[in-house]
């Protein structure tokens, strides 16, 4: 198992050096960051001499090379445009984009398994084909659409919460938290929802197939020839079952809404690590951009690793490949 | 997005009619477009930055609304030749308590070339500074290396730090990290800082101990809201008070709600399009057998006259912008008073221009544009190709992200591109020595003329003004030197951007001409 772990993050190190390097060449093929940043007033002698201090006027391999030996010691270099360390400006951000992630996704879940459970058991109800017709809306409507509709209805026109930005924060530990006050929940819900409306609806349909394809078997034909109670069946024999697709589906999806929420952080100004990629990206912030994805990588191999860590305990058929190792 | 984004705002003005006005709050909460890079006064020269630096710090010298100079921290100043001698406004106190003095105004000048890595840097406002010394206690002496008439304006661009609070181990005394945080961060204006949430917020309280009249808000809220469509649900929502550049798309059915009130400005930024007049090829031009038509000044003449500068400011800016004739507006400094109407569209003129030209059927050209840099820049650059392929000159548009745009523009890629420029000093000088005087990097002369148009006299004009002291004949000058690079159609001036601000019926501002949104021209409506 550990042989298996220790595989899966030097693979890990693999992508993130080939992927910063390709970062490193698509950045500087767009443009130059010094026109972006400097004043127009700028002198050519002004330019040269900020090129410089940012160590651009070095040949591209030389500038990946200095970035590499630093990367070794886990520095990531300062942002251009801030003068601050690119690593610290993000993990600054992480928490509230974290927070906004398992509140949407804890929201999808809550609502998707037992919607897609019920639609799977009545596949012929009225209540189902509701259900079903829904979660084609809450896939197909567009992110940013679903989320100023939103702030339309329960902003400006309802007036019952904020229309954007993020609420008091609570310090635990490292951590700065907004669920855990009134005011942050206010302002959480509507772009964790505009989130979750998406996600919810293609958990539904997941927990529908495997309800669906579950209910046939064997075992539960066998547990209900038994004679036990359907909330038996359900929990212990169905749910179970169904865990796989749903864990697999969620843990991708739970990676997306992290590393690329920024449509919904944009519109809720809400002050993610998203939203910090886009403004860098834009600015050509390399330092920025590349820290990021890099951050992003090792916790998307991470996740991975982790949905594959609960196959094994949900599933004992399931072996880690290499755990033997 | 812009498109479904701007319906939707419309939605939201639509609805808004049915919701009650929110209590007034004694605190003002400003939507901005863009969060500053810094709280360092000195690290970053850009409008974000600079319109929160001017909050929290006083420079000696202020502009109004229209960028006329006026007393600030500096009660009086004169020029004597190079020596400039600034009187300080006594009895002026930092937030802190402390007593402004000379010594404050020498480090805050000593600093500026001291800040490390900054990615446009403030030393653009001490160009030709030989020394700045105290005097006495409220007299601060600034020497040039050569007779400088721009001294005061630039002082505009350094607000005064306090020696004793921003003192420190660095070279530089407290750093732009130990700043951010708020530590050393002492100003002597309207409002001192209370804390940055990077993206979140940043909030400022009234400053006690403010010299002038007292600030009108007990705190300011800036929350960064980069989406148009947001900022305005924001205020429609009645989450903040005022904010920044409202989509255009939207502003006649803004100005109708009863709520709200729409202010804008006319601003010194001009659009304006840039000709390659390098040598005899162009890149952009390939069927002119090989030659470059834009060297000719009948072809430039008839590309200005094929623009319909009324047209593109009503249809395709919403009425946010003004015809330009030249490359800033007058009554600004420097700006000829000949020069306020614009040019007539003659679509038939120009092509007897063309043909005059040697071009009876025109030819083709390509036309840079960045689409998202300036308001609805490439939306101007797709109507002004279609003004000029009816002269018979069959253009193609290359709209381009920013960042490309200006790798573009910079390795000379475009024979025509359309681009802006702010005259942040509100001043003909800045405009010419960086657009149309002959490049010259030693002298950091023509940094953005990337047309490459060069005309000795016109440099003479320029250079000429650079050493007049008398503000009169300086004027005269350059108003001589914009004339003729007008009349040579050097490049075609197409607008001048207006900024829009908008906020709830209880706040009032005043927009700015150099298109900050600084709080202290914003109190309570009566």
């Amino acid at each position: 198992m550990s042989a298996y772990i220790i595989r899966r993050l030097l693979q890990a190190v693999l992508v993130m050096a080939v992927m910063s390097g390709l970062v490193f060449v698509g950045l500087y093929v767009v443009g130059d960051p010094v026109a972006m940043m400097a004043s127009a007033e700028a002198t050519e002698l002004e330019r040269d001499e900020i090129r410089a201090s940012f160590g651009l006027d070095k040949p591209l391999w030389q500038q990946y090379g200095i970035f590499m030996s630093h990367a070794l010691r886990f520095d990531f270099g300062k942002s251009f445009l801030t003068g601050q360390s690119a690593m610290g400006l993000i993990l600054d951000r992480m928490p509230a984009t974290l927070e906004l992630a398992v509140v949407a996704m804890g929201l999808s879940m809550g609502i998707g398994v037992p919607l897609g459970i019920w639609a799977g058991l009545r596949p012929q109800a009225l209540s189902t084909r509701g259900i079903m017709a829904g979660s084609v809306l809450g896939f197909s409507l567009p992110n940013f659409w679903v989320g100023l509709m939103l702030i339309m209805v329960f902003a400006v026109y309802l007036g019952w919460l904020p229309a954007s930005g993020r609420g008091a924060t609570v310090n635990v530990g490292p951590l700065d938290l907004s669920v855990l006050t009134l005011d942050g929940w206010s302002r959480l819900l509507l772009p964790a929802v505009t989130i979750a409306l998406a996600k919810g609806a293609l958990i539904i349909r997941v927990t529908r197939a495997a309800t669906r394809e579950a209910l046939p078997m064997d075992y539960i034909k066998f547990a209900r020839a038994k004679g036990l109670g359907w909330s038996r069946i359900l929990r212990v024999h169905l749910l179970k079952n169904i865990m796989i697709p749903i864990i697999t589906v969620g843990g991708l999806e739970f990676g997306q809404v992290v590393a690329f929420a920024v449509v919904t952080e944009t519109i809720f100004a809400w002050p993610g690590m998203g939203k910090l990629l886009l403004d860098s990206i834009i600015t050509l912030d390399r330092p920025v951009v590349v820290a990021y994805l890099i951050l992003i990588v090792f916790f998307l191999v991470v996740l991975n690793l982790a949905v594959d860590i609960l196959y094994s305990v949900l599933d004992p058929r399931v072996r880690l490949q290499g755990a033997k190792a | 997005m812009s498109g479904p984004a701007s319906l939707l705002a419309a939605a939201a003005i639509a609805a808004c009619a049915s919701i009650s006005g929110t209590a007034m709050a004694r605190d003002l909460v400003v939507a901005l477009k863009t969060e500053p890079t810094s709280m360092d006064p000195q690290y970053h020269a850009l409008t974000p930055n600079i319109q929160l630096s001017q909050t929290l710090f006083d420079p000696l010298v202020c502009v109004d609304a229209d960028l006329k100079p006026e007393p600030c921290l500096a009660e009086s100043w004169k020029a004597d030749g190079k020596v400039w001698t600034f009187k300080l406004r006594p009895n002026v106190k930092f937030s802190d308590g402390t007593p402004l003095t000379s010594a404050d105004v020498v480090f805050t000048m000593d600093r500026v070339a001291k800040v490390p890595n900054s990615p446009s840097s403030f030393k653009v406002y001490l160009q030709k500074v030989d020394k700045v010394e105290a005097a006495d206690p409220l007299t601060v002496r600034i020497t040039t290396s050569e007779p400088y008439p721009l001294l005061a304006i630039n002082m505009v661009g350094l607000p005064i730090m306090s020696a004793k609070a921003a003192s420190g181990a660095a070279p530089e005394g407290k750093t732009t990290t130990e700043l951010n945080a708020g530590t050393g961060l002492v100003g002597s204006g309207p409002y001192k800082f209370v804390s940055w949430k990077r993206g979140s917020e940043i909030v400022f309280e009234r400053n006690p101990n403010y010299w002038g009249k007292a600030p009108a808000w007990d705190k300011v809220i800036y929350r960064p809201i980069s989406n148009p469509a947001a900022r305005v649900a924001a205020l429609l929502a009645g989450d903040v008070d005022l904010v920044e550049d409202p989509p255009t798309d939207d502003l006649e059915r803004l100005k109708k709600e009863p709520k709200l009130t729409v202010e804008t400005k006319a601003s010194n930024r001009v659009i304006y399009v840039a000709l390659d007049q390098n040598g005899e090829t162009t890149p952009g031009i390939p069927d002119a057998n090989g030659k470059n038509p834009l060297l000719d000044k009948r072809v430039r003449e008839a590309l200005s006259l094929a623009i319909d500068r009324q047209a593109l400011v009503s249809r395709i800016m919403g009425g946010v912008a003004s015809p330009a004739a030249q490359l800033l507006p007058y009554p600004m400094f420097g700006a000829s008073k000949n020069l306020t109407a614009a040019a007539k569209p003659n679509p038939d003129k120009a092509r007897a221009l063309l043909k005059d030209a040697g071009y009876p059927n025109g030819f083709s050209l390509v036309l840079g544009t960045p689409n998202g840099r300036y308001i609805n820049d490439s939306k101007v650059a797709q109507t002004l190709a279609a003004m000029w392929t009816r002269i018979g000159i069959k253009t193609s548009i290359d709209a381009n992200a920013p960042a490309v745009f200006f790798k573009n523009r910079d390795t000379f890629v475009y024979s025509a591109y359309l681009a802006g420029w702010g005259t942040a000093t509100g001043e003909m000088s800045n405009t010419l020595n960086a657009l149309l005087v002959t490049p010259n990097k030693d002298k950091g002369l023509g940094t953005t003329n990337r047309s490459r148009y060069s005309n000795p006299e016109l440099d003479k004009l320029v250079a000429e003004s650079a050493n007049q002291m008398d503000d009169a004949a300086r004027a005269a000058t350059l108003a001589k030197a914009s004339e003729l690079a007008m009349a040579e159609f050097a490049m075609l001036p197409l607008h001048f951007e207006h900024s829009v601000w908008a906020m709830k019926k209880d706040v009032s501002f005043k927009g700015r001409a150099d298109q900050q949104t600084m709080v202290q021209f914003a109190v309570p409506a009566k």
